[in-house]
């Protein structure tokens, strides 16, 4: 058995960061909830207002402020404590919050570089996306409760990065299913949305099952659930079978809530809420905690190279995948939302070779580009909408048709997003440039002579699957600058099709929506330097290499042993890579030489790639309606017939027999009543005789 | 002296028990009724020699609520009568399906 979380702590030598401003991480998390409360409360008692409250706009992003500068602090000191760092700081170990038959759990948070790393993202974009809703959803009438649930989210998100067991972090992974859900379907009154929020929350319910199942299966055979105790056990354990399962199971519940296949089919739809929300939650940071969790349980998934070649093949294949629908979808929303999922595969492959600093490296660069890339969207998205209802037009604000010609009239957004074009496409020196290509380049080291290469996953050897994941990281590589390219020429040059009168309304957003979206791209622009190869001189190498060492270092070298590169092939992948995302570019632009008609006067657009291969289609079929039968039936025999029929046949008899008793004991008979009395009042005395 | 008064209080209390039991007519019934009453009086009187004055009190309060219960009983009384055209108690079982 091993030691529990509360003997460990006891056990523990004093902590680095014992004494420091580390003690006040659970502030951390209360700050954001504090922010939901506060915002709930407003919006509870200012129901039926319309005008934003002072109060929400002072709480929603301060709050978030607030945690970023603690953040910010933390950071400092983690720095400052060095090389010393090697074991996560645990706060609240000694909190109780389970204890049943063998298993204690406590509230304890724990405090690591890969923590620290996406809490700095969270709070950090957060912040930024916070203060462009305040502009976004200055008119709205639910400008509370959406900041209400925009801080629920963000406090969910920081118990999920920062829970030291996996029933913690679950509570925060189901949290942040809620405020996803909840915003989602945040304009509920259009059932489109509402049904939107539905799906999102049903299809990651499928993944949240195997999470539960996992834990079960790591409880009954590890005996514990705490991410300390996990080694240890492994320790012992070996490559057994059960090591395997569990992380297969967790790859299930990482592919639910980080939409790979097949489990993907929310997040297109999840663009149904507010786009800062899309920003926040369905690119930046939500959906990449199924990369977390497969770094944070990087030593299970390296003890078991099997799933981790199951890893990284989910992620190609969903790379490729997503990225063939996004070369055909008119919505920009919709492009955007599918480049998510495809770059989500991309963090999947790197998580799954082991090269677990290169998938938190393009989770963090990511957060910045695509979180630029929405919040970019949004103001496209406002501007139109704004322009449309100024020319008293019904026309889709969201319809790459409608648009066009938009640099003239929002240059500052247009500069911004042709920078988050180029970083997604992988053109150097931008932050997309290193975190692909370390990807990919950690991918094809890896293929021969690690213990990755030596599994087999399906029959397979492992380097033919890590092969091929590479080709077809190349090929999605070629297909992300092409239709990044499309939506960007689409959207931003070329002639104007959004009316006469409309175009007259066109302009920039606000300060406060223009502020947020320069500093992102300011951090696309330098996100890079954060973990530089050691192929350019351009600054210190593997920053975040070595920040992450303490935590996955062991694992990633347990998968991929020393895989390097020779010098030569790796100044061959970077040209290879660099040339790819310019000829994507190029075809990008080649393909959108013809003009296109705006929507209302377009054909409908009925190709496969449109429709998306139709798997919404295919799932309603295939999954839905069976199980949705199945249910009928089940409803109508077995709960209705069933147990309604039993309960209500023994209402029936109950009935029966009280009507039977009652007729009797009460028939108007003075007589009969009289000796009841008399035999009432002779057992009362008998009793007080006896007794 | 205490003895005898509490055998004819029992007695009293017995043939009132048998009289509400047995027999039919509703005004007969509340005689007996009274009469229970009244046997449990002298249980009162006599035991207020050995356990002090609130045996008297008692019988007061008995003497009231039976005063009072016999006005609402027999107005019962008369109003059934009124309606049924009799007091006699086992033909008044209209409650009966």
């Amino acid at each position: 058995m091993p030691p529990t979380l509360s003997a460990l702590l006891q056990a523990a030598a004093p902590h680095p960061l014992d004494g420091t401003v580390a003690r006040w991480l659970p502030v951390l998390v209360l700050l954001p909830l504090l922010g939901a409360v506060v915002n709930g409360a407003v919006a509870l008692v200012r129901r039926p207002s319309s005008a934003r409250h002072p109060l929400v706009t002072l709480v929603g992003p301060g709050v978030l402020l607030a945690a970023f500068a603690l953040a910010l602090q933390l950071f400092a000191a983690m720095r400052g404590a060095g090389t010393s760092l090697t074991a996560p700081f645990l706060v609240g170990g000694d909190v109780p919050w389970i204890r049943a038959g063998g298993l204690t759990l406590s509230f304890a948070l724990q405090l690591d570089q890969l923590s620290m790393v996406m809490v700095l993202v969270i709070t950090g974009v957060g912040s930024l996306i916070h203060l462009y809703s305040v502009g976004y959803m200055r008119d709205d009438a639910g400008y509370a409760r959406y900041f209400a649930y925009l801080n629920l989210f963000v406090a969910c998100m920081l118990v999920l990065v920062l829970g030291a067991s996996y029933p913690l972090l679950f509570v925060g992974w189901e949290g942040v299913g809620l405020a996803s859900y909840l915003l989602i379907g945040f304009w509920f009154t259009d059932p489109a949305n509402a049904r939107a929020g539905q799906k999102a929350f049903v299809v990651n319910r499928i993944g949240d099952a195997g999470f539960l199942a996992a834990m079960a299966l790591l409880w009954s055979s590890a005996g514990t659930l705490d991410f300390a105790g996990v080694p240890t056990w492994l320790a012992a354990q070996g490559n057994a079978p059960v090591v395997t399962a569990v992380a297969l199971l967790l790859l299930l519940a990482c592919a639910g809530k980080s939409a790979q296949l097949p489990l993907y089919l929310w997040l297109p739809d999840a663009m149904a809420g507010p786009t800062p929300v899309s920003a926040l939650i369905h690119a930046a940071t939500m959906v990449t905690a199924g990369v977390y969790l497969v770094a944070r349980s990087g030593a299970l998934f390296a003890a078991a190279p099997v799933a981790s070649l199951a890893v990284a093949a989910v992620g190609a294949l969903t790379a490729l995948y997503a990225a063939t629908i996004a070369l055909r979808q008119w919505d920009i929303k919709r492009v955007l939302a599918y480049s998510t999922v495809s770059q989500l595969g991309y963090m999947f492959i790197g998580v799954g070779v082991g090269a677990y600093t290169a998938g938190v490296f393009h989770l963090v660069t990511h957060a910045f580009f695509k979180a630029l890339l929405f919040l970019g969207a949004g103001s496209v998205i406002h501007a139109m909408h704004h322009a449309y209802h100024h020319a008293h037009r019904e026309d889709d604000p969201q319809d790459l048709r409608n648009m066009g010609g938009l640099g003239r009239h929002l240059p500052i957004t247009a500069t911004m997003m042709t920078v988050a074009t180029l970083a997604i496409a992988g053109v150097p020196p931008l932050a997309g440039f290193f975190s692909k290509d370390e990807i990919l380049a950690s991918t094809l080291a890896r293929a021969h002579g690690t213990p990755l290469a030596s599994a087999s996953l399906l029959g397979i050897p492992g380097s033919v699957v890590l092969q091929g994941v590479y080709a077809v990281g190349l090929i999605t590589a070629l297909l992300t600058a092409v239709y990044m390219t499309r939506m960007l020429v689409y959207a931003f040059f070329g002639a104007n099709r959004s009316g006469e009168e409309a175009r007259a309304a066109l302009h920039e957003g606000s300060p406060i929506m223009v502020a947020p979206v320069v500093v992102l791209g300011v951090l696309t622009l330098a996100g890079g330097w954060l973990n530089l190869p050691a192929l350019l001189p351009l600054g210190p190498v593997g920053v975040l290499d070595q920040w992450l060492a303490p935590v996955t270092g062991a694992a990633s070298r347990q998968l991929g042993g020393a895989a390097h590169l020779p010098h030569d092939t790796e100044v061959i992948l970077v040209g290879l890579a660099v040339a790819v995302a310019l000829l994507g570019m190029g075809l990008g632009v080649w393909l959108t030489r013809h003009p296109v008609l705006p929507k209302a006067q377009a054909p409908e657009d009925r190709s496969l790639l449109a429709r998306a291969y139709d798997a919404d289609r295919w799932a309603e079929r295939f999954v839905v309606a069976p199980v949705r039968r199945l249910a009928e039936r089940v409803l109508a025999d077995a709960v209705e017939r069933g147990i309604d029929g039993a309960a209500s046949a023994s209402g029936r008899g109950v009935v029966a027999a009280a009507r039977a008793a009652g007729r009797r004991l009460q028939d108007g008979d003075v007589g009969r009543y009289t000796w009841w009395l008399a035999g009432g009042a002779v057992v009362l005395v008998a009793i007080l005789v006896v007794g | 002296m205490i003895t005898e008064s509490l055998v004819v209080s029992a007695l009293l209390f017995a043939i009132g028990v048998v009289g509400v039991l047995t027999r039919r007519n509703a005004i007969i019934l509340f005689m007996c009724v009274e009469l229970m009453l009244n046997a449990v009086n002298l249980s009162f009187v006599a035991l207020a020699r050995l356990h002090g004055v609130a045996g008297h009190v008692f019988v007061v309060m008995v003497m009231t609520i039976a005063a009072a219960e016999a006005a609402v009983g027999l107005a019962l009384v008369i109003s059934v009568f009124r309606h049924f055209g009799t007091v006699d108690l086992p033909s008044l079982r209209s409650l009966r399906e």
